[in-house]
């Protein structure tokens, strides 16, 4: 199967401290790949070398085909799309103009065609028609995690990299977001690169799943795969009492 | 790859790419009849909408869609409004809504300015309590600020002040010299320096400084809950944050009045012996002639200011709200509110003492 994203060998170290070395991590076209690990194991870090935001010490990032190290990224930055952690929406646009800012910058569209563009992409992901004239300061956890997921969708990408897409939400909202993450990537052939805490997210919407520890991807297969695993942090990882609550159902 | 439209009716064969960057000029292309997307090559939300958007104005109905595409087409026909035309923003506000609006403003700026008088009210509610009863104050916060507002704030403060009386000793030594009363040039500098210009641009410099620091330092708190989290542990962030602010202004402001007083007269004490020949002796005599009460005008003008930058910068930073645009906003509302009301202030004073004859 084709790779949409390739990393190798890839270290980055921050004086003293090494957070990866020598990593590997393939992301195949399709399917949602769930990255886990201990805080401080650099999935975010991971996350940032991949979108080029993180110049790495050693090592290589291919998105699409494209040197993410040393190519013009302006074409491959819309055949990606980005979601941070609470968002990170511009606190200065409204919710609608959030979502044309990518379109603004990528295409030549006339304004009430993005205007239409944007209010659809804001219905995908679930919030009400009257959001998109609203602030983000003026919305919840919840919806501002849908409207950056709306951003990060405004151009159509192929690939969706997600960090920590349901932490801070309750596990109501929580479940709604994997359940239309799940129906997204259906729907627009998504490959998603997942970074995430969240054990149930895991099981409800991760094709496979990678585990971060010492610098490098210490195993990699789906949830069944993760349940056999004996390493000691997988194990209480993924046989802890939360893991099995979210397992039992 | 192009996109076309075959025109074979009823069922018109679309063909090509269908994306966003095609859109443009899709737009306006599609037939009015039932719609059959087998021959496309690619299909994006974007190319959905268009496709649905315009069946639903026809009526018409859309076929030949692979699996992908049928689960594309159903998600966002889910996300289509109810109505298919694109809202509108008004263009023309009616003359009434523009009176509205100012009304609202005046009315938005007469409660700023009742909440800013509530708040200094407070500030000497709470200062008198502090004298009552010295242990309730922060001493390590207030010794803190002292050297952030003023310790820090002295080698520019005098620097300026330094500069400001070369100038004034230059320009005045230039007209004086046309009566042949250089010697004036003195009393020029001395009451120009320690009655307005010193402790003026003083309190100018510190509103720049101070009240934009206090602004942003409690404006952030306020943003990250730091000042909740203060109320839930029972702590009084008027008590924390604004009280050694204020004190600490209060103390250093008069100082830093004094050093810049100090580092005028010597700028300006400096160019009256290199240009006009007026000896250190001579000016000193001159100086020394000078009515005190100068420098006490001065003087009397500084806890007053002081009170006004510290007042105000606390006052805008707990006005901040969870966004960080309205950190920036506040923080330059709390200096051009601070410097104005500085200079209102000074104006004030002028009338009240040459009325009082001072």
């Amino acid at each position: 199967m084709e790779n949409v994203i390739e990393v190798r060998g890839l270290v980055n170290r921050f004086g003293k401290s090494v957070v990866q070395n020598g990593l590997d991590i393939d992301l195949r076209r399709g399917e949602v790949l769930g990255v886990v690990g201990a805080s401080g194991t650099g999935k975010s870090v991971l996350l940032r070398s991949i979108v080029g935001l993180q110049k790495p010490n050693a090592g290589s990032v291919t998105v699409l085909g494209v040197d993410v190290l040393t190519a013009d990224l302006r074409e491959t930055r819309a055949r990606w799309g980005v979601m941070f952690q609470d968002g990170a929406l511009f606190s200065a646009l409204t919710v609608r103009e959030n979502v044309e800012a990518p379109m603004r910058v990528q295409t030549a569209l006339p304004a009430a065609l993005r205007r239409s563009l944007a209010d659809l992409k804001l219905a995908m992901v679930g919030l009400p028609p009257k959001a998109g004239d609203l602030y983000p300061s003026d919305l919840s956890g919840g919806m501002r995690k849908r409207a950056g997921l709306a951003r990060a969708l405004a151009l159509d990408p192929e690939i969706l990299l997600l960090d920590e897409p349901t932490a801070g939400l309750d596990p109501i909202g929580a479940t709604e977001f994997d359940e239309m993450i799940g129906a997204l990537r259906q729907a627009l052939n998504l490959s998603v690169f997942l970074v995430t805490h969240d054990i149930d997210t895991l099981h409800a919407t991760c094709d496979r799943i990678a585990v971060l520890a010492g610098g490098k991807v210490l195993v990699t297969g789906t949830m069944a795969a993760m349940l056999k695993v004996e390493d000691p942090w997988v194990h209480a990882y993924f046989h802890g009492p939360r893991a099995h609550a979210a397992l039992a159902v | 790859m192009t996109a076309t439209v075959a025109p074979t009716k009823p069922a018109a064969r679309l063909e090509g790419d269908f994306v966003l960057r095609r859109l443009v000029d899709l737009q306006g292309t599609l037939p009015s009849a039932e719609m059959d997307l087998s021959g496309l090559t690619s299909l994006d939300t974007a190319g959905a909408w268009l496709i649905l958007t315009e069946a639903r104005r026809s009526g018409g109905a859309v076929t030949g869609a692979n699996p992908a595409q049928v689960l594309l087409l159903d998600a966002v026909k889910a996300a289509l409004p109810p109505d298919a035309k694109p809202t509108r923003r008004r263009r023309h506000v009616l003359l009434l809504e523009r009176i509205e609006r100012l009304g609202r403003a005046t009315w938005r700026a007469v409660q700023g300015l009742e909440r800013i008088i509530g708040f200094f009210g407070e500030v000497v509610g709470r200062i008198a309590l502090t004298v009552i009863h010295p242990s309730r104050l922060r001493l390590t916060s207030l010794v803190f600020h002292m050297q952030e507002t003023g310790l820090n704030a002295v080698p520019i403060v005098a620097m300026m002040s330094f500069l400001i009386g070369i100038v004034i000793a230059y320009q005045g030594a230039d007209q004086l010299r046309q009566f042949g009363a250089e010697v004036f040039v003195v009393d020029l500098i001395a009451i120009s320096v320690m009655r307005e210009l010193g402790i003026l641009l003083t309190a100018i410099i510190v509103a720049g400084r101070s009240a934009s620091a206090f602004t942003a330092a409690i404006g952030s708190m306020k943003m990250r809950q730091e000042v909740d989290a203060l109320n839930t542990l029972g702590l009084d962030p008027f008590e924390v944050l604004v009280i050694p602010r204020v004190l600490a202004l209060l103390v250093m402001l008069p100082v830093l009045a004094v050093i810049a007083d100090l580092a005028g007269l010597l700028g300006g004490g400096l160019m009256a012996s290199f240009t006009l020949g007026i000896s250190p002796g001579q000016f000193e005599t001159r100086l020394l002639d000078t009515d005190v009460s100068h420098f006490l005008v001065g003087m009397a003008k500084a806890p007053f200011f002081a009170v006004i930058i510290a007042v105000i910068g606390c006052f805008q930073g707990l006005q901040v709200e969870s966004n960080t645009e309205s950190l920036g906003r506040l923080t330059s509302r709390a200096v051009v509110q601070a410097i104005f009301m500085v200079i209102v202030a000074d104006a004030v004073f002028s009338i009240f003492f040459a009325t009082a004859g001072v």
